[in-house]
Order: C-alpha cells, then structure tokens, then sequence
C-alpha cells in the first residue's frame, strides 16, 4: 500500500516495522511528530523523557536488555545526549539501538544550525541519510539491521525539509522483535571502568574500519553514471536539490555518510572529468574526499551558512540557464513575524519585567517571543536551561551590587529539561538570585506535548504530576511565590519583592497556555475600546496583543480591539489609564 | 519527462493553509502522480506566515520549489501574496483569496497595509483571479471552512475528477464537518 507521509511519519513507520520495543524522546523541532506518530502503535512503549539525556539512557538500557530501541531528538538534543553517546559507542548494545538526529539548516526554529554529521564521525557511530520519506523509513529499518550486526549505535540524520516534507511511502508488515526473558551480565562490555574501556576502544576502532568496507558495498550508496562531464556527490535532501537542476549529470548519492565509502569515492572521482561535492552546512564530506588526494570543488562555490535549494545548486554548478524572477510590485513589505497568541499567560508577565527595566536571562519555549518587540525584555537566550545558570552567574559577577538587577525566566517544560540542577547550584551557593518559572502546564512551544508537570504520558494516561513548589524547596530555595499572570498589580508587586530580596527566591506563574485543551474551553467575553474616552497614548499597544490595532479616525486615532481575536484575558484595561477598554458585556 | 506543476500555498498562520496543501497533495497521489509537499513549521506559527510547496508530476526530485518556477500561486491573503513574487513562472496563475489579516506593524501604526493590492497583481498578471472565499465559506455554514472553499476553486485548474476531491475531503477531516466542507467544496468550485 502506497501513503503520502512526512518523513517524521515515515520514521516512526519504520521503527515499527522493524519491530522496535521501546521508543523516547524529547519534543524539539523539527523531531517532535516522530514520537507523536510512534504512539499510535500501540505496540510500541513510547514516552516523552524530561530530556535528551535521559531519552537516550533509556534507550540505552532497553538495548543493552535485548530490545529494539529509538531514541530521538533535534540536532542540539544531541549536544544535551552527548555523554552517554560517546560511551554507549564504546559499549555496544545487544538489541538494536537508533539514534534520530533532526537537523535543522537555516534554523527555522532553532538557536543554531550545527552539522550533526560531525557527531557520527567524533563518537565514531555510523549515520544514514535518508533523501526522502521512502528513505527515511527503509533506513530506520536498515539502522537497526546494522546497529545489531556491528553491535553499535547507528544514527540516522533528518533535516527539516526531510521531517517536514511528504512524499510517497510503501508500507510493509511489521515484525516483530523478541526481548529474550533473562537479562546477560557481561560487566566487561557494559561496565566503562578504564581497564574495560582500554579493551573496548580498540575494538571500536576495528568496527569502524569493517563499516567502511561495508559502506562500500552497500547498495544504497549509490553511483549514477549518466554525463560523465559532471560528477556529484551530495546526500540527503540535497541529493534531490541537485538532481532536480541537473538531472542529466552524474551522482554519487551518499546513504551511510559515516563512514565514507573510499573505494567507491575513488572509482566515481575516475569516472567523471569534474568532481562536485554538494553538502549544506559543514565541509564534511569535502575535508575527508580532500584528504584522500582527490580533486572536488566544494565550498568555494557552495555557501556554508544556511540551507540549500535547487538554486544554490545550480548557481554553484553553473552552465545552466538561470531561471529571471520578477521584481517586487511593492518595495517594503510589512513583516509577519510569529507571535504570542491573544489571551498568552506571557504577556502580562513580559510586560511587568519591561517596566522593571531588569535584565532578563531567558530560555527556550513560546516565551522567547518576549524577545521580539513591542515587549523586547529578554537579555539572553542560549540554550535549555541556561537562564538560570546565567542569573548566578550575573549575580557571582556583580557580587552585592547585583540585588534588583537581574532575572531568569524558564517555562515550566524546560525547567523539567535542565533547570533543576542549576536551580540546586543557586541555592547551594547562595546565590541571590529571581527565577520566574511560566508554568502554562504544557510544553507549548512545539505544539504542547505532556511532560513531568502535566500529569499525563505521551499516551494520555494520568501519572504523577511533579509538585514544582515542593520540588524547589527540596532543592533549598526558601522563598516560593506564586501569581495568576493575569493579575498585573499582583505580578508587579511579588516580581519587585523578590528581585529585592538578597537571597534566592523562585516565582511561579500559574496560568496554563490558552491552546491548551484542559485549559478549559471557557472563553471571556472580548474588550471593546470606548473610541471617546480613548487617550490615543498607545500603552495597549505596548503588549503586542495580536487582537488590539490602531486604528485611524476622526477627531483622533484610536485603539481598536478586534473582538474576534481578543480572548477577554483583562490585560489590556488593566493597562489602560483612561479605563478605556471595557468588557463588551458591560 | 513530463513537467512537474508546482503549486505554492501561502499565507497566516491559522487560516488552515497546512490543511489545504495536505488535500491537495493526496488527491494528486491518488490521481496517481509522484507528489512532494514542504512546509516549515515550529515556531509558534499562530500568525505567522506560512507557507507549503506542493509538487506533482510523473518523477519529482525536490520538496521545495525553485524560484520563477511556481504554475500556481494559491495565496489565502493579500498582503502574503507579494511576498512570493518572484517564486513565479512567466505565465503563472494566481488565486487570490480577497482578505486582509494585518500584521504586528500595522496593528501597532508603524506601517500601512498596501491597499493597491488586487491592482497591482491584475496590471501584471493575465492569470490573476480575486476570490472571496470567506464569503462561500460562511455560506456554506461556517467561516472555518475557508480553506476548502478556496480549494474548490482551486480544484478548477486541474483535469482530476470532483469525487477524488471530495474522496479525499471526506477522509482526511474529522466526520463532523464533512458535509459542511463538501458544500463550500462544491460552492467554492461553482463560483
């Protein structure tokens, strides 16, 4: 049977029909559907893990246990799992372990744009790259083929025009993989003390030749003769880039990227009179074809930054006729940027931090949009968990003259990530430091998945719910406040308090996110902005509520609440000193 | 090789573009063409700008399309349209759905929204269409259900049988709102 699906789709298809036992992740884009699809079958254990890490150490567990495994992520979840890959490469598995690592050039929704090859080649793991949803599903299958004959991890790299893109996939049976009923101690192979780890290097180094002799008779590493003017070696969506501005040239379309298949490098490199080598991102495979002596134009003439289409293909290339694109009609386009949703618990709490005027350390999530203006009070923003890090470190920095300066804000789904521990080092060592954790009971940011603080699984069973107030002050932090986020006198009150205080101090915002579908359907009744008391001074504005415009009229301008779109959240006529805007049923 | 059409579908987060490149694409595997679609999504996309690239044809290589190759603009909102121009082919066919959502800076005052729109796009393009879809939408019964409305009218540029249209409608939207999509399907067809 022939179905269109994305390629996240196609993953999770492929993990099931190669039977996999136990399935885990983290959401991230562009990787978050393939657990949200793997949870349809329910023959799989699936779960959304509180991080990378720990999707991969489970994932880990159930292979060494003999079962099949998936653990997945985007490209900078990888950064987060890192430790125990590089050792579960050492140690091997029993059952098949696979490792999705979702890409993503151009940073559509990401903080960079690193080249995951890098990671195969450093942690010495094998990596497929499918170039399509086909692909993309036949590979997952082929991973743990290769996983369990090489005893390695295998990973296997999607990017966002993989994940996201739908193509044609013909589906195939599962089968069914057997966990054996005993567990094997085998303490040489699994337990990484140095004398065992001095053992298992070397054969680590022995796998990663034989995989290169592999690589070269793998079918799927494919040479295409057809111009043998121009040769091509590309992998992965950039394989279907190229061909799509020359078809009629030749390929040599990469499926493992790591190892490098050297032999059949060399025999394409004597086929063609001119090498390309076509890959986004990072020289990866330029540097190593470069090292075996072979003449390849590369990135003198392919960008490095960004992602690539078939038109950087063909502008590199050359020798074909460039398509001529029409001119604007109008010069200046009014952006579009994505923003917080009407009736966004965020909103008031952004608002009050601007007015504070503090410096705000801040993290990963829907919340970032805090950044963008109107509301632009966010000061840092670097990775999963860091805002907390970086309040202790600004409050070490400043010493005493730190009180009142800064803050960190984290949602409640990146607290579970990475801010416990740094929230542990602040009250350790004393640091005087204000965290603002935005609980909106989801992890909204990649379409509101369940997560330790939700009381749900990925499968939608009830489980336990972590108690963040008792959770904090485990930790040691004494001073535990909360706000409803739509209370802005409140906000303001509690965040001024606790910035003051000389000592740490955790805020929690309780207001679940207004997509969510147990935040009750329970709809406000929209403002309406009285156009006669209407000031003209523009504060509403201020919040960058999608639902309040400007709107021009006679004797004056005026604010404009579109009733469609307002969620009756009260931030705005609270903000209002005219009390302009009411309530419409009143 | 036959030629790939290209269709590329734009417009605001929210007013079901994803939805509509979906249908498209399925009824155009089941009309059996190899078919691609790519779309970016992630950030919060509520409104934002979205768009998707749906491909079809007898063999197609990218997901994406090249610029100046795109046959069919199918554009959910005024101001998203410009912003693709030069994506188009020579002669190229614009749907237009006559609507307006204003962005953070128009809203905030800073900018005006272009109101020579519909103009411009007909002094230039022969193939340029004005369609009200929220209008056929809401006489259908619902103003959510723009985006089918709208691909009724898009369903006119290509040679595949109504009952695959709605075939696919039927299957991929959730029961309830089948009958009231099939009507602004066939409403937006006939207009």
């Amino acid at each position: 049977m022939k179905v269109l699906l994305s390629g996240n789709e196609a993953i999770a298809r492929g993990a099931y029909e190669a039977g996999v036992n136990v399935a885990t992740a983290y959401p991230g884009t562009p990787s978050t559907e393939i657990l949200e699809n793997m949870a349809a079958y329910k023959e799989i254990y699936s779960e959304w893990a509180p991080n990378e890490k720990v999707a991969l150490e489970v994932a880990t567990g159930a292979a060494i246990a003999g079962g099949r495994a998936l653990a997945a992520m985007k490209h900078v979840g990888v950064n987060v799992a890192a430790d125990p890959l590089f050792t579960a490469s050492y140690t091997g598995v029993k059952g098949g372990l696979v490792i999705i690592t979702a890409d993503d050039p151009e940073m559509h929704s990401s903080q960079n744009e690193q080249d995951n090859r890098n990671y195969a080649k450093f942690a010495k793991i094998p990596m497929l790259e499918p170039s399509d949803s086909q692909e993309a599903k036949d590979f997952v299958k082929l991973a743990f083929a290769i996983s369990e004959t090489f005893d390695t991890p295998v990973f296997v790299r999607s990017t966002t025009r993989i994940s996201h893109a739908k193509s044609i996939v013909e589906l195939s049976d599962p089968v069914a993989h057997d966990v054996p009923d005993q567990l094997e101690k085998q303490p040489e192979k699994y337990v990484m003390l140095p004398r065992n780890a001095r053992i298992r290097h070397p054969i680590v180094e022995e796998r990663v030749r034989k995989l290169g002799e592999y690589a070269d008779g793998l079918e799927y590493n494919r040479i295409e003769i057809n111009n043998p003017a121009c040769g091509i070696i590309t992998s992965g969506v950039c394989y279907e880039y190229a061909k799509e501005s020359f078809p009629d040239y030749s390929f040599l379309k990469l499926a493992l990227v790591n190892p490098l298949p050297v032999a059949k490098i060399k025999t394409f490199a004597a086929q063609v009179k001119k090498l390309y080598v076509f890959e986004e991102l990072d020289p990866f495979f330029e540097e190593q074809i470069k090292a075996l002596g072979i003449d390849i134009v590369g990135k003198e003439v392919f960008p490095l930054c960004g992602e690539f289409n078939p038109t950087v293909a063909a502008e590199g290339i050359g020798g074909t006729q460039q398509t001529t694109t029409a001119p604007p009609l109008i010069d200046y386009l009014p952006p579009r940027p994505p923003n917080m949703c009407p009736g966004c618990p965020h909103r008031g709490v952004f608002y009050a931090l601007k007015k504070m005027k503090v410096f705000v350390a801040g993290d990963i999530g829907c919340y970032t949009l805090g950044a963008l203006p109107p509301l632009k009070t966010m000061d840092t923003c670097i990775c999963m968990g860091a805002s907390i890090g970086h309040a202790m470190g600004i409050d070490k920095a400043l010493g005493d003259k730190a009180v009142g300066k800064a803050v960190a804000v984290i949602g409640d789904s990146t607290f579970m990530h990475s801010g416990i521990t740094p929230l542990l080092d602040i009250a350790y060592n004393k640091g005087a430091c204000t965290v603002v954790i935005l609980d909106n009971r989801t992890t909204a940011m990649t379409g509101r998945q369940e997560h330790p603080g939700t009381g749900y699984t990925l499968g939608g069973e009830e489980t336990k719910s972590v108690d963040l107030k008792a959770l904090c002050s485990a930790l040691g932090i004494d001073n535990i406040r909360t706000f409803y986020p739509y209370d802005l006198e409140k906000i303001e009150t509690v965040l001024r308090e606790e910035v003051a205080r000389p000592e740490p101090s955790v805020i929690i915002s309780e207001g679940p996110c207004v997509l969510h579908r147990r935040a009750g359907k329970v709809k406000q009744p929209p403002y309406s902005v009285s156009q006669d008391d209407c000031k003209s001074c523009k504060v509403c504005l201020q919040l960058g509520c999608p639902a309040i415009e400007w709107q021009k009229g006679e004797p004056k301008d005026t604010a404009y609440i579109n009733e469609l779109l307002c969620n009756g959240c009260s931030i705005c006529a609270q903000v209002c000193t005219a009390g302009a805007i009411i309530r419409s049923d009143k | 090789m036959s030629k790939v059409t290209n269709i590329l579908m734009v417009g605001v987060g929210g007013q079901g573009v994803i939805l509509a490149s979906e249908i498209v694409a399925e009824v155009m595997m089941r009309s059996g063409f190899d078919v691609k679609k790519s779309e970016v999504h992630g950030m919060a996309q509520r409104g934002g700008s979205v768009n998707s690239h749906v491909r079809f044809g007898e063999k197609v290589y990218s997901p994406i399309i090249k610029k100046g190759e795109v046959d069919i603009l199918f554009s959910f909102e005024l101001l998203e349209t410009m912003r693709y121009l030069d994506y188009l082919c020579d002669s190229p066919v614009l749907l237009v759905n006559n609507q307006k959502v204003l962005p953070p800076s128009v809203t905030l005052g800073a900018d005006e929204y272009p109101d020579t729109i519909p103009d411009l796009l007909r002094a230039r393009y022969p193939g340029f269409e004005l369609i009200n879809a929220l209008d056929t939408a809401q006489q259908a019964g619902n103003a959510k259900a723009l985006n089918i409305a709208f691909i009724g009218a898009l369903s006119r540029q290509f040679d595949v049988d109504q009952k695959a249209w709605k075939d696919a409608i039927s299957s991929m939207l959730p029961p309830k709102l089948v009958e009231l999509n099939i009507k602004a399907f066939s409403l937006g067809r006939e207009h």
